[in-house]
């Protein structure tokens, strides 16, 4: 028999923010509970299993109209790796002109993810 | 430049950039004026995701947004003035206004058949929200810190204390943790959050920020810098229990505390203000009690997102396009909208059934499983929950409006 665990979430996917509930029996989801649509069970599984996010920042430009540029992953990266990629962004600096989609950093991290500028500058 | 136009808009963000557009694709004459060095208004310092969900029908930054508004406005080749700063409006006649206004060329005096007004909203600052202590460097609203970090790169501080749990302060405690910065943490006057549950997920408990619900910031104090705050609990009337005092150490306090339409300018050229939203009194055309004068975006009433910022916007441009054209608003008989049980606010505040009307309304308290109901055109909502961090948006028909005698109630009631 494999120990049972229940994890309580808010969902964030809409600004519903339904609590839902999962169960786990080792590592196998048995029961979602409380959510009221489906994007919402794929999110609870995920963030039970492995949290993702979308990451946001600024880096460094030289040339541009403003000292920065905003960026973020073009998709949810695991969640342990924002520091990381903070770290890492924070020592980028890119030059004038960057436009909006632009990619700054390919596959950062391994993740598969693209951080992307969604400002120009 | 020329002297005479159909239409002046004055604010460059979301509200003014769609008014704009909208009065340009009606053939309307139209300058835009913007005090800031650059258009965009306050999304261009937005970074995070949540803007255009309901507009663009996609999740993007406030950034990517704009942007794509910007670039529109800017390839219809509409006319603009940045680091240009409107003093006064001067209501000349019925169909004319005079705008004096201050630019890096000189002062301007401007002639207008219409204004929109989209200057946005101004943050609430420390003295209105009860604190005291020294006046000392490291005090910051939650727009000046983003303004500094998103758009100059320059952070703020590293000890953190941010004042008020709505969107803005939470999504501020995440900006401050992501780049390094130490949220000791967010302060709360009221016994609930104020923000969305989805904020205090992944802005505050992704990263273990404390959050004070019935606590207050009732005093700064540091020799040049923030050295410490002192916060107190509040009783359920929001007063400061005595003997409750804590400090925090901290180099920074943000102040995240709301939003109040920033009006100086109209308020001088007359316009009536209604207290419960701070904005103009106006009508479904969003025109405000003088003739001519069109209010939109967060300079109407503080909205929760910018899709309805920008529809306001469109919305202000239709009401002036219909003066310019007529001379006039062609509305023969205006109905007042009317606060019922559980509606703090609710705009427009009148309607006349020569169009559907969106209106906005904000609730008192937070309830479940209601009805809005507007009894005098027997239209009925239902909607699971309401809270007042939650605007309500609902068309009314004009032939529901027809209906009508001289006001229509809106009322939230539990639903039976």
């Amino acid at each position: 028999m494999s120990e049972v665990r229940k994890f309580k979430l808010t969902c964030i996917i809409c600004p519903l923010g339904c609590n839902i509930e999962v169960i786990m029996e080792g590592d196998r989801i048995v029961r979602v509970t409380g959510c009221t649509c489906p994007r919402g069970e794929e999110y609870a599984v995920q963030e039970v299993m492995a949290p993702k996010r979308v990451v946001m920042s600024v880096v460094k430009v030289k040339g541009g109209m403003f000292p920065t540029v905003s960026v973020k992953t073009d998709k949810p990266v695991p969640k342990e790796l924002i520091p990381e990629i903070m770290k890492e962004l924070a020592s980028v600096e890119v030059e004038a002109p960057v436009h909006i989609g632009q990619v700054i950093i390919e596959n950062i991290l391994g993740t598969g993810a693209n951080i992307v500028a969604t400002r120009p500058a | 430049m020329q002297n005479e136009y159909d239409v002046v808009v004055i604010g460059g963000g979301p509200a003014g950039l769609a008014a704009a557009i909208k009065s340009k694709e009606l053939g309307l004459n139209v300058l835009l004026i913007e005090n800031r060095e650059f258009l965009g208004g306050i999304p261009i310092q937005c970074v995070h995701p949540g803007f255009g969900l309901h507009y663009f029908r996609e999740d993007l930054t406030g950034t990517e947004f704009i942007h794509r508004i910007l670039k529109k406005f800017l390839d219809m080749g509409i006319e603009y003035h940045t680091n240009a700063h409107v003093t006064e409006i001067i209501p000349h006649s019925y169909r004319h206004k005079i705008l004096k206004v201050v630019t890096d060329k000189g002062i301007l005096k401007l002639m207008a058949k219409a204004v929109i007004y989209a200057t946005g909203a101004r943050e609430r600052h420390m003295f209105e929200i009860g604190i005291t202590g020294h006046r000392v460097a490291g005090i910051y609203t939650a727009g000046e810190a983003q303004t500094m970090m998103d758009i100059y790169g320059i952070m703020p501080g590293k000890e953190i204390v941010i004042v008020g749990s709505g969107d803005v302060g939470l999504i501020m405690a995440r900006r401050f943790t992501l780049e390094g910065a130490h949220v000791k943490a967010v302060i709360e006057l009221m016994p609930y959050p104020g923000g969305l549950t989805r904020n205090i997920v992944q802005c505050l408990e992704d990263f273990g920020i404390p959050l004070y619900l019935s606590h207050a910031v009732t005093r700064v104090e540091g020799k040049k810098r923030v050295e410490k705050v002192i916060i107190t609990k509040v009783d359920e009337n929001l007063r400061p229990v005595p003997g409750t005092e804590e400090e925090l150490e901290c180099d920074t306090v943000v102040l995240a505390a709301g939003l109040v339409p920033y009006l100086k300018v109209i308020e001088k050229a007359g316009v009536i203000i209604d207290p419960a939203t701070k904005g103009p009194v106006v009508n479904s055309y969003l025109e405000t009690s003088v003739p001519g004068i069109f209010v939109a975006g967060n300079a109407l009433v503080i909205n929760d997102l910018v899709d309805y910022v920008v529809e306001q916007g469109e919305e202000a441009a239709m009401g002036a396009y219909e003066f310019v054209r007529n001379g006039g608003l062609p509305a023969l008989r205006w109905r007042k909208l009317v606060k019922g049980r559980n509606v703090r606010l609710l705009v427009p505040h009148y309607v006349s059934d020569t169009k559907d009307v969106m209106i906005y309304a904000r609730v008192k308290k937070p309830e479940e499983n209601v009805k809005v109901r507007f009894p005098e055109i027997g239209k009925e909502i239902r909607l699971p929950f309401v809270k007042p961090s939650e605007m309500i948006r609902i068309k009314l028909r004009k032939t529901d409006i027809a209906k009508a005698g001289d006001k229509i109630t809106m009322e939230v009631v539990p639903n039976e």
